[in-house]
């Protein structure tokens, strides 16, 4: 039997399953960068217009740090450098699609039914690396197609094309081999986010500094530095596919050397008794949660120190740029340039949040739809006993992690320019104004869960929603009602624009009403829901 | 609980279902997969809400009062999961004293006699030590009812026989016991009174020896002279004559008359096995409709049951 007996096989079992999801992805992250290519088209039809955009916005170090930079005035540069920032979307739902058909599968126990049958032992990781691969490079060729037919030359097009495509590659790749190092799914996903996140602070960091050789290391900083568009370097192509090939070369030995269902890093003897926390639900909740709140917050540190860090340089670097400096005049000056990039990433760090309080209520839901809720709710615990102790992960989670991100940008940016007693409590702050909006989707989710369990992973449609409204808000020129659906639209500008109390605490009534319902259903329905 | 019911959309999981369990009984709750056993369980512990029926458990109603129910007993799921991050031990304590409490002696002679380790972490146990760490935490609780859904699924037959010691035990303690179970050698060993259900109908309560006197005993004798007059008696079944060998089947009313009439004859040899717990079974899911009157089932076509 050969190793890769049963791969066709399995590629069509993955490709029956995800028939929604990947077509979904495929299509949506093909869409949005002709979709930009157009409404530039549209926005900015003269050479002068793009240049003021290039000098005014475009190489506004905020901006550059979301999406990296740009190359030229031409409508392709500023397509690619708006397209910058779907790339790591890509590469999120590359990773995540290699995960759920390689450890997940395992872990639910459905590899082994498919083990016993006819399967090559590298039949599972090739065929989940090769239908994301396919994937990748659909997209790659299908945006290369739409931004041709959008009339931007075929060369830059294919470029930036197979830019996206090689990093849908990359994190497949990554998303393998951390599949094979952990046992939990869930372990897996994290380690290969993590990178991911790694990846893009690189690149922030090289972009948005005057060294740029960190980006040089991410590979988010390869499918920019192609120069879709501008010259394309068309051998920085090779990076990719050479760590591509790099990343295969250890997962493969190491998804043969462990047993099915083992992952690489072990997993120690736990104690005999439990300890005296473990003794209820919020024990219960505690031990659940701690784990991904501890990530987050280390993930939130690191944000926050490498914003607040860049911050100051970043409000340096436009000096000589004359429409830049007229910007910064209204803003208030260099400070106010970098306050103005410190509250746009305080604001992503916002939607993570968002991203965290999600997670943490379908947490509820994961516990239930695999059996672990029932026993506990038939012991002396209260069904709210039960949901309140979640609850207090999915509000107070956020809130921490905003804080330490507030907290972390508040000490790195004060040190920057001195002023350490002054910048922690204003940065801790404009996190914490982040709250309301993130509980809104959090809150979303409870709700969700208590009335409709089987449709609580829509909440992580609608905080993508969300997601997409403000990435596209300013480009497309969205009509205003359709951006006051995000709640980060209301959320305050506190850095730039002072406190405005009345909509976050409209925000927080709003989070309220949805946890409220949320209890009341899920105290009244039948459980489990399967 | 009384006349239950309870739909999930289109379908009637539970269509009018009876079940009664005295206290300090161990009740045996008989019925195929998907029956509705675990739906009914589920009632009873106030997770899902009857659509009509009365529901009454330990003078409570399950739905209202549950917390307070639940701290007086222990429930074993028929699929144990555990927290992949926690350990056994943690589980047993952590769901002993969510119920109030559990018997640190009790604890530690259940993890011996399950040969359980208590240190590995949830994802690590199998199927059959998932059950146990259900089992040792229901076992070492101190609650006066065990509900357990279909508990040793996955046990291998020693695992099962220090089941029924333990089982055994919580009887004698006083503790009442509902156990829900296919495996009819567990229910024959273990209960004192059983309730067969099918498609959410209860079809049947009673003590074993109840419920094998509604049905037919099975006779084979060696009788001294020709065998005449037994064909024609009410309630002898299937008889087959070979020689001077007599094998049929009779219902009970009947058994004392057709004894009478093999005495007449002569009997050299007798054998009679009461119906096992598998024919009473088979019996009830072979027949077409759930409703039949146990009377009317018909008995040509059952296959013999060897006596345990």
């Amino acid at each position: 039997m050969s190793t890769l007996t049963g791969t066709g096989h399995l590629a069509r079992l993955i490709l029956r399953r995800d028939r929604i999801v990947l077509p979904l992805w495929v299509l949506l992250l093909t869409v949005l960068p002709v979709s930009y290519a157009g409404s530039f088209f549209a926005l900015f039809p003269t050479a002068a217009e793009r240049a003021a955009y290039v000098t005014g916005t475009a190489r506004n170090p905020s901006v550059v740090a979301l999406l990296g930079p740009v190359y030229g005035d031409s409508v392709g540069a500023l397509t690619a450098q708006r397209g910058g920032f779907l790339q790591v979307i890509v590469g999120l739902a590359a990773l995540l699609t290699v995960i759920r058909h390689t450890r997940t599968e395992e872990e639910a126990g459905r590899r082994e039914l498919l083990g016993a049958t006819v399967l090559g032992r590298y039949a599972g990781l090739t065929a989940a690396l090769l239908v994301t691969y396919a994937a990748s490079l659909l997209l790659g060729l299908l945006t290369a197609a739409g931004l041709a037919a959008t009339g931007l030359p075929a060369a830059g097009s294919l470029a930036y094309g197979l830019s996206a495509a090689l990093v849908g590659v990359v994190f497949a790749t990554v998303g393998g081999l951390a599949a094979q190092l952990t046992q939990t799914a869930g372990g897996a996903r994290g380690i290969a986010v993590g990178v991911l996140g790694v990846a893009f602070t690189l690149r922030l960091v090289g972009d948005t500094s005057e060294h740029g050789w960190p980006s040089w290391l991410s590979p988010l900083g390869w499918a920019a530095r192609i120069r879709a568009y501008a010259g394309e370097h068309w051998w920085v192509l090779a990076l990719p596919v050479a760590l591509t090939v790099l990343l295969a070369v250890v997962a493969y030995p190491v998804s043969v050397r462990r047993d099915l269902g083992a992952g690489v890093l072990p997993s120690r003897p736990g104690p005999v008794r439990a300890g005296r926390v473990l003794s209820g639900p919020f024990g219960l909740a505690w031990r659940l949660h701690r784990g991904p709140l501890l990530g987050w917050s280390v993930g939130f540190l690191l944000l926050g120190s490498v914003v607040g860090g860049a911050a100051e340089a970043a409000g340096r670097s436009v000096a000589g740029n004359a429409a830049l400096e007229q910007v910064m005049a209204r803003l208030g000056g260099a400070s106010g340039l970098a306050e103005a990039y410190l509250g746009v990433s305080l604001g992503v760090a916002g939607l993570a949040a968002a991203g965290y309080g999600v997670q943490a209520a379908l947490r509820m839901r994961s516990e239930e739809a695999a059996g672990r809720a029932e026993p506990v709710l038939a012991t002396g615990v209260h069904r709210s006993t039960w949901l309140a102790a979640h609850l207090v992960f999915v509000l107070l989670g956020p809130v921490v992690v905003l804080a330490l991100v507030g907290l972390a940008a508040g000490l790195t940016y004060g040190l920057s320019i001195g002023d350490v007693p002054g910048q922690l409590p204003r940065m801790l702050g404009a996190g914490l104004a982040q709250v309301p909006a993130a509980w809104v989707l959090a809150g979303l989710a409870v709700l969700l869960y208590g009335l409709l369990p089987r449709l609580s992973p829509a909440a992580w449609a609608v905080l993508a929603v969300v997601v997409l409204l403000g990435q596209l808000g300013a480009v497309l020129e969205l009509s205003q009602w359709l951006l006051d659906l995000s709640p980060f639209t209301h959320t305050p500008q506190v850095l730039r624009a002072g406190w405005s109390v009345t909509p976050l605490l409209a925000l927080t009534v709003l989070a309220g009403v949805f946890c409220a319902v949320g209890f009341a259903s899920f105290r009244r329905r039948d459980i489990p829901v399967g | 609980m009384t006349g239950l019911v309870k739909t999930f959309g289109r379908t009637r999981a539970l269509d009018g279902l009876d079940l009664n369990v005295r206290a300090g009984e161990v009740h045996g709750f008989l019925g195929p997969n998907g029956a509705g056993k675990s739906t009914a369980i589920r009632v009873l512990l106030g997770l899902l809400r009857a659509d009509a029926g009365a529901v009454r458990l330990l003078g409570g109603d399950p739905w209202r009062d549950a917390v307070t129910l639940h701290r007086r007993l222990a429930y074993v799921p028929g699929d144990v999961t555990l927290w992949p991050q926690l350990s056994g031990g943690e589980v047993i304590d952590l769901l002993g004293r969510m119920r109030g409490g559990l018997d640190p002696k009790r604890r530690a002679e259940l993890l011996a006699s399950f040969e359980l380790d208590p240190r590995k972490k949830g994802r690590t146990y199998s199927k059959g030590n998932r059950q146990k760490v259900g089992l040792v935490a229901a076992l070492a609780s101190d609650v006066e009812l065990l509900i357990l859904d279909e508990p040793t699924s996955g046990l291998d037959p020693l695992m099962e026989e220090v089941f029924q010691h333990w089982i055994d035990r919580a009887r004698r303690d006083g503790r009442t016991v509902l156990l829900s179970s296919h495996i009819l050698a567990e229910v024959e060993a273990l209960c004192d009174r059983v309730t067969i259900i099918r498609n959410g109908r209860h079809v049947e309560t009673g003590t074993l020896t109840e419920l094998r006197h509604l049905h037919r005993t099975a006779i084979d004798a060696e009788l001294a002279g020709p065998v005449d007059g037994l064909a024609d008696l009410p309630g002898v079944h299937d008889l087959r004559v070979d020689g001077d060998r007599v094998r049929f089947a009779v219902d009970t009313v009947a058994l004392d008359a057709a004894l009478r009439r093999l005495t007449e004859i002569g009997v050299r040899s007798l054998v009679s096995q009461p119906p096992t717990l598998e024919e009473l079974f088979l019996r009830h899911y072979e027949t077409p409709a759930p409703d039949a009157p146990v009377s009317a089932a018909p008995g040509s076509d059952q296959p013999t049951g060897v006596r345990r």
